[in-house]
């Protein structure tokens, strides 16, 4: 244990997701030691980030204004929505640059566990988008994992009366690995999802 | 298969110990509380990342120690395999095959494998079903790695449909006449239907597979003892397709129960139906094992569901890395002269038999080989066939 200040520093870096009490420490003393100008800089990052930074009044997408960069710009395809669990996963899909369609944030997915039902996530919202017909296809992104796939397929029934396509995205092996390093269940999924190679 | 080297360290009562091992009976003595159990128990672990003692991993660790590392080196199939697992109570473990890049633990699955008789494994007679599913399950991971993912996703399907049935229970409680948003539940429904089948098809096919071995282990152990037999009894009940159904029939029939036990789950806001409220019943001469066994034809009984799945894992042997490592760990003392001659007879030419008792004399003549002293944490090899 340090002394005051040094051991509250200590602590709420400690919260943080993914840093450890190691880690925590380390960190702590790195300002410590660091340029007062440098650690103001972080400082007032942080206040800014919380002041600044607001969601996205359509998609639920950080932004800086009311609406996102993405849902404010004209040349994306207003008829494809990507439904995304957190704005991290629409950087990610971003980085492919094969999308053109819009997206929507839904924070999170459903967990029971954890006390998070569909009222918690932006679902309501994504109806209302769907709600004038101009969109033609959903496509679920939700992490492939058992919670995302519940909220997928909750998505999908949501949705079904709609009549517009809905689409998930697919689940295999990694593109430019062994098959020999792929985990069975990887592999599994792969082959449920094979597809027919025209030639 | 064999194992060569076993190294503890923080493990148990050992800061550290290193025993080098060879192929056939390496028994192991020493008085009670001196740490033989523990010896086996870290080979057990190795081989199913679970202990057969204590179902956390917090006992594993040395006190005062933050955490306990067990490596084994094992010979199989023509060539040696590294495994490390780095014991981390309350956090992820960490895994090693080879010296090579941490991977996750599953991933050691299937390169040891072991079958281990404790003193324990009375409970498979006389304990709660739970333990009988357990030992189902555990056997199917042994025999095929890639169900321990099927396993856990069911186990985590049922937790979060268990947690919804919880808060829409106490919800209608708080509210009474409430009509709760059940709209979710039937994702879960749908989800637990899948994963349950597909488990519930793999323990049909095992006990199928089982039956026979079961009945013919229990004969050798004890002659004349009647037959033994092997029941799996679902909880959808008569409505359980026979063994050999597709799991796209027992969703289907697993999917029906769960919709129509639905009121009484939202009632007590739990999951009444699915593999983990399934039987397997045990029978010796056309009556219930349970209640109805006396001590020693179930401690026969037991012993023959182990040498079953020793068998059964010896004949399906599809890498070629050879029989699995049996462990018999103080089995000899509970059995009466007649059971362990019989018993030493059947696994006396196993690969690799591994052997604690509390005096040399329990381990009976015919299992000959390397002999190890364990007193005060050490390990020490003693005179050969004393």
């Amino acid at each position: 244990m340090y002394e005051g200040v040094v051991q509250d520093l200590i602590d709420e870096l400690g919260r943080l997701p993914g840093v450890g009490p190691k880690s925590a420490q380390r960190i702590a003393f790195h300002v410590l030691q660091a340029d007062p100008a440098d650690v103001r800089r972080l400082a007032a990052a942080l206040t800014e980030v919380k002041e600044k930074v607001r969601f996205c009044a359509v998609c639920g997408n950080v932004a800086q204004e009311e609406h996102c960069r993405i849902c404010a710009d004209p040349r994306r395809d207003a008829a494809v929505i990507c439904v995304v669990e957190e704005p991290k996963d629409v950087v990610a899909i971003e980085r492919t640059r094969e999308f053109r369609g819009r997206y929507h944030v839904l924070g999170g997915a459903i967990s029971p566990i954890e006390g998070v039902g569909p009222e918690d996530l932006r679902i309501r919202e994504l109806l209302a988008r769907l709600a004038d017909g101009a969109v033609t296809e959903l496509i679920l992104a939700t992490d492939p994992n058992l919670e995302g796939e519940a909220t997928a397929t909750y998505l999908a029934r949501m949705v079904k009366a709609m009549g517009l396509k809905v689409t998930r995205l697919a689940s295999g092996l990694p593109v430019g690995g062994d098959l020999e390093y792929a985990d069975e269940v990887t592999l599994g999924r792969a082959f449920e999802g094979r597809r027919l190679l025209d030639v | 298969m064999h194992l060569t080297h076993l190294s503890l360290a923080d493990f148990r009562s050992y800061p550290r110990a290193e025993v080098s091992l060879g192929p056939g009976v390496v028994a192991f003595t020493g008085p009670n509380g001196q740490g033989k159990t523990n010896l086996v128990e870290a080979v057990g672990y190795l081989a199913a990342l679970g202990s057969h003692r204590v179902s956390g991993d917090a006992p594993l660790v040395r006190s005062g120690a933050e955490r306990a590392y067990v490596r084994g080196a094992v010979q199989g199939g023509g060539r040696s395999t590294l495994l490390e697992v780095e014991i981390n109570p309350g956090r992820a473990n960490r895994a090693r095959i080879n010296r090579g890049a941490p991977v996750r633990p599953r991933e050691l699955l299937g390169s040891l494998r072991t079958v281990l008789f404790a003193p324990e494994d009375l409970t498979l007679v006389k304990g709660d079903p739970g333990d009988r599913r357990r030992f189902l399950d555990e056997l199917l991971v042994a025999r095929a790695p890639r169900l321990a993912g099927v396993r856990q996703d069911y186990e985590r399907v049922l937790k979060q449909r268990n947690a919804l049935l919880r808060t829409v229970a106490m919800a209608r409680r708080a509210a009474r006449g409430a009509k709760p948003d059940l709209s979710t539940l039937d994702v879960w429904d749908a989800h637990l239907a899948r994963a349950g089948a597909e488990l519930t098809a793999r323990r049909l096919e095992l006990v199928a597979a089982l039956r026979p071995l079961v009945d013919a282990a229990y004969a050798r152990i004890a002659p004349g003892g009647g037959e033994a037999s092997l029941e799996y009894r679902g909880s959808v009940g008569a409505a359980l397709p026979a063994e050999g159904s597709e799991p796209a029939e027992l969703e289907a029939v697993l999917a029906a129960a769960l919709a129509e036990s639905r009121p009484q789950e939202v009632e007590r806001g739990v999951t009444l139906v699915g593999p983990h409220r399934d039987e397997l019943l045990l029978g010796l001469g056309g009556l219930p094992a349970k209640g109805y066994a006396s001590h020693g034809e179930s401690w026969s009984l037991a012993l023959a569901l182990r040498l079953a799945s020793y068998d059964l894992l010896r004949a399906d042997d599809g890498q070629g890395l050879g029989d699995p490592v049996l462990i018999l760990d103080d089995v000899f003392a509970e059995l009466d002269a007649r059971r362990r001659d019989r018993l030493a007879e059947l696994v006396a030419d196993g690969e690799q038999v591994l052997v604690t008792a509390a005096v040399p004399e329990d381990v009976p003549a015919a299992l000959s080989g390397a002999r190890f002293e364990v007193a005060d944490g050490a390990v020490r090899p003693s005179a050969v066939g004393s």
